[in-house]
């Protein structure tokens, strides 16, 4: 086990930086999320906590000692990947055994290890069999093997994930994360999907452009995102943004029907975004109100959504599409008009010039 | 050959015949005549006497195995079958060994000067053998390596087309599986060897088969690189059959009948890769 400190971490190829002078402290037995949209760097950063890239500047530690020129192997690390890389030419066993191979442990060692690592991932059965006669999360699930056997100090996923069909994917992801409860080994992850991150890590790490946006757990980066961006990129559906401006009685937003009261930190900032969770925003039969702390959203419906748990209703607003969820998943029929209401402690707002968050909106006592 | 009548009401999901593929089958037919007619007259041939050969019947008057005999027996033969065996085997394991090491270094690590040593390689692809025999004679001759073994196999131990060939198989082999192996520790030979190497064999048949049939039927060079008798290979040494003292037209064909065996062993052991060999180098056979 072993902490991994990235300390002003820079990436360039040729003249291109990909990764600008990353600062990231994880802590032994810790499991961090990664998480930004494709090309925000965030497996160049795995790549490089794993020896395959080499730092372009910075210093990055693994168990406190400095290993920017160490070789992978000399890293103790073990890393599974979004193809799985488990070799078509070797069988189950021989592939979970691969990650021995300069072991330099004897043979029944190595198969004690090898069964070990079967039974805990349920693969003891298929132990003989070659990887074109295993479905996908048992392939995923032989690379995981491979990477237990060595017990590396730290585990590093790259996407792992991504190849497999919805249902699978939550069964794996419950599986990784019952297997990091189990094992303790620091751990990270790197997804794009932000379900993931939310579901498994202790701590996420959000970038993009090949810097770090923001670093918190799940709950921190729902309730309190840092910018727009984090704030659209966590949590399902995506968070609605709405613009608005200071107006003679209060905040006036478009697309709703009245002014809210302006909180304090929205104060000397003219041009703002207003941002409300789907699950905050919920429709109504009654009218609009002049509630200062409701957020009262006027619109028409174009798409209704019923997920089952929830549904989903769209609505064409003054201020741009809204999603909203409806009340007692009775929906409004699409072309309807229809009104949601959303408390003010609910809404988050951004400074629309720099994106940036500037807190929660403070009700009114 | 020609699809029968009742296949037009075969049952359904067989093709119709088209006059298309009535035109391409015939054109199949007409070309394996013409690619089996020399190799049964060699049969015929090696089965007839000296009286019969210009007696053009494909199935001799009186057949015999007397030719096969003498071949047999005749301790030359043996010897020739023997050394051709020893070059086309050397040389083939020496190409599967070099061309895969090579073409994995070309297509897998990125280092200065890369693509000038990749078209320097490809370069003598141009330059037809003929020309290179001269330089090829001077080199064995100055380092004393003519008429040795390695004499003859010294010039085919390494070629820009097993290569070409094996570089785009490797381009081909994720890098996941090589940085896989990286992680847990392999070294960059280790990782050549155990992880990627298997993931190539189809390719490594094909070039097996093609380097093998190659050296196998080789002539031009065995024949300039080599005088005493006792190391000339299989078809320089059919060949002076025809030069000592009349052409003997049944013992050289025996001679081709009985080489022909090796080749069809190769063919057999690896017909499965074959087709998929070929048709993954996008090459004729």
């Amino acid at each position: 086990m072993a902490t991994i400190e990235l300390e002003n971490i820079v990436k360039r190829f040729g003249s291109a930086t990909v990764v600008h002078g990353l600062d990231l402290a994880i802590a032994d037995g810790e499991f961090v999320a990664l998480v930004g949209p494709s090309g925000c760097g965030k497996s160049t950063t795995l790549r490089m906590i794993a020896g395959l890239e080499d730092v372009s500047a910075g210093t990055l530690r693994i168990g406190g000692v400095v290993v920017n020129h160490h070789e992978p192997k000399r890293r103790n690390v073990a890393m599974v990947f979004q193809n799985y890389a488990i070799y078509p030419h070797l069988t189950v066993r021989e592939n979970i055994a691969f990650g021995l191979y300069t072991s330099g442990l004897p043979k029944e060692k190595k198969a004690a290890r090898v069964d070990e690592a079967a039974r805990i991932l349920g693969l003891e059965d298929l132990l003989d069999r070659r990887p074109a006669a295993l479905s996908g999360g048992q392939r995923q699930r032989v690379a995981i093997g491979r990477a237990m056997v060595r017990n590396p100090s730290a585990f590093l996923f790259d996407e792992p994930l991504s190849n497999l069909d919805a249902q699978l994917r939550n069964q794996m992801r419950i599986e990784i994360k019952r297997l990091h409860q189990r094992i303790g080994a620091t751990t990270v992850y790197v997804t794009h999907d932000q379900v993931e991150a939310m579901t498994m890590a202790d701590r996420i790490v959000v970038m993009r452009d090949g810097r770090i946006l923001q670093i918190g757990t799940p709950s921190d980066l729902y309730d309190a995102p840092a910018d727009v961006f984090t704030a659209r990129f966590i949590g399902t559906p995506a968070m609605n943004l709405l613009p608005a401006s200071h107006g003679p009685d209060g905040l006036v937003v478009e697309g709703a029907a009245a002014p809210i009261r302006a909180p304090a930190s929205a104060a000397g900032v003219a041009r703002l975004l207003v941002g409300v969770r789907p699950q905050d925003l919920v429709c109504t039969d009654a009218g609009a109100g002049a509630d200062p702390d409701v957020l009262t959203v006027t619109g028409t419906v174009t798409a209704v959504e019923p997920l089952g748990p929830e549904t989903h209703v769209h609505l064409d607003t003054s201020g741009g599409p809204v999603i909203a969820l409806a009340a007692d998943r009775a929906a409004p029929p699409v072309g309807a008009p229809a009104t949601a209401l959303a408390r003010t402690r609910a809404l988050h707002l951004f400074d629309a010039a720099s994106e940036q968050a500037l807190g929660r909106a403070a009700e009114h006592a | 050959m020609i699809a029968p009548a009742e296949s037009l009401d075969a049952p359904a999901g067989r093709r119709p015949l088209r006059p298309g593929r009535i035109v391409a089958w015939t054109l199949l037919f007409i070309g394996g005549v013409v690619m089996v007619t020399p190799l049964l007259f060699m049969f015929s041939t090696s089965l007839k006497t000296a009286g019969q050969v210009y007696d053009l019947r494909l199935i001799p008057a009186s057949p015999t195995l007397a030719n096969y005999v003498e071949v047999l027996s005749d301790g030359r033969f043996l010897r020739w079958f023997l050394n051709s065996t020893l070059v086309a085997v050397a040389v083939t394991l020496s190409n599967l060994f070099f061309d895969s090491l090579v073409g994995y270094t070309l297509a897998k690590f990125r280092f200065r000067g890369r693509m000038i040593v990749f078209i320097a390689i490809l370069s003598t692809l141009m330059i037809p053998t003929e020309m290179l025999v001269i330089p090829w004679y001077l080199m064995a001759s100055q380092l004393g390596w003519l008429d040795t073994y390695w004499g003859i196999m010294f010039p085919g131990m390494m070629t820009a087309f097993g290569t070409f060939l094996m570089k785009q198989f490797f381009e081909g082999v994720p890098d996941d599986f090589l940085e896989a192996a990286r992680i847990d520790g392999l070294n960059e030979f280790q990782i050549w060897w155990k992880v990627a190497m298997p993931l190539v064999t189809p390719a490594l048949s094909a070039l097996a088969i093609f380097t093998f049939l190659g050296n196998w039927t080789a002539f031009f060079w065995p024949l300039i690189s080599v005088t005493s008798r006792e190391l000339y290979t299989l078809p320089v040494g059919l060949s002076s059959f025809a030069v000592e003292q009349s052409i003997q037209w049944e013992m050289i064909m025996t001679g081709a009948a009985l080489a022909t065996i090796p080749t069809l062993l190769v063919f057999i052991a690896l017909q499965r890769y074959i087709v998929r060999g070929v048709m993954l180098a996008g090459l004729k056979g």
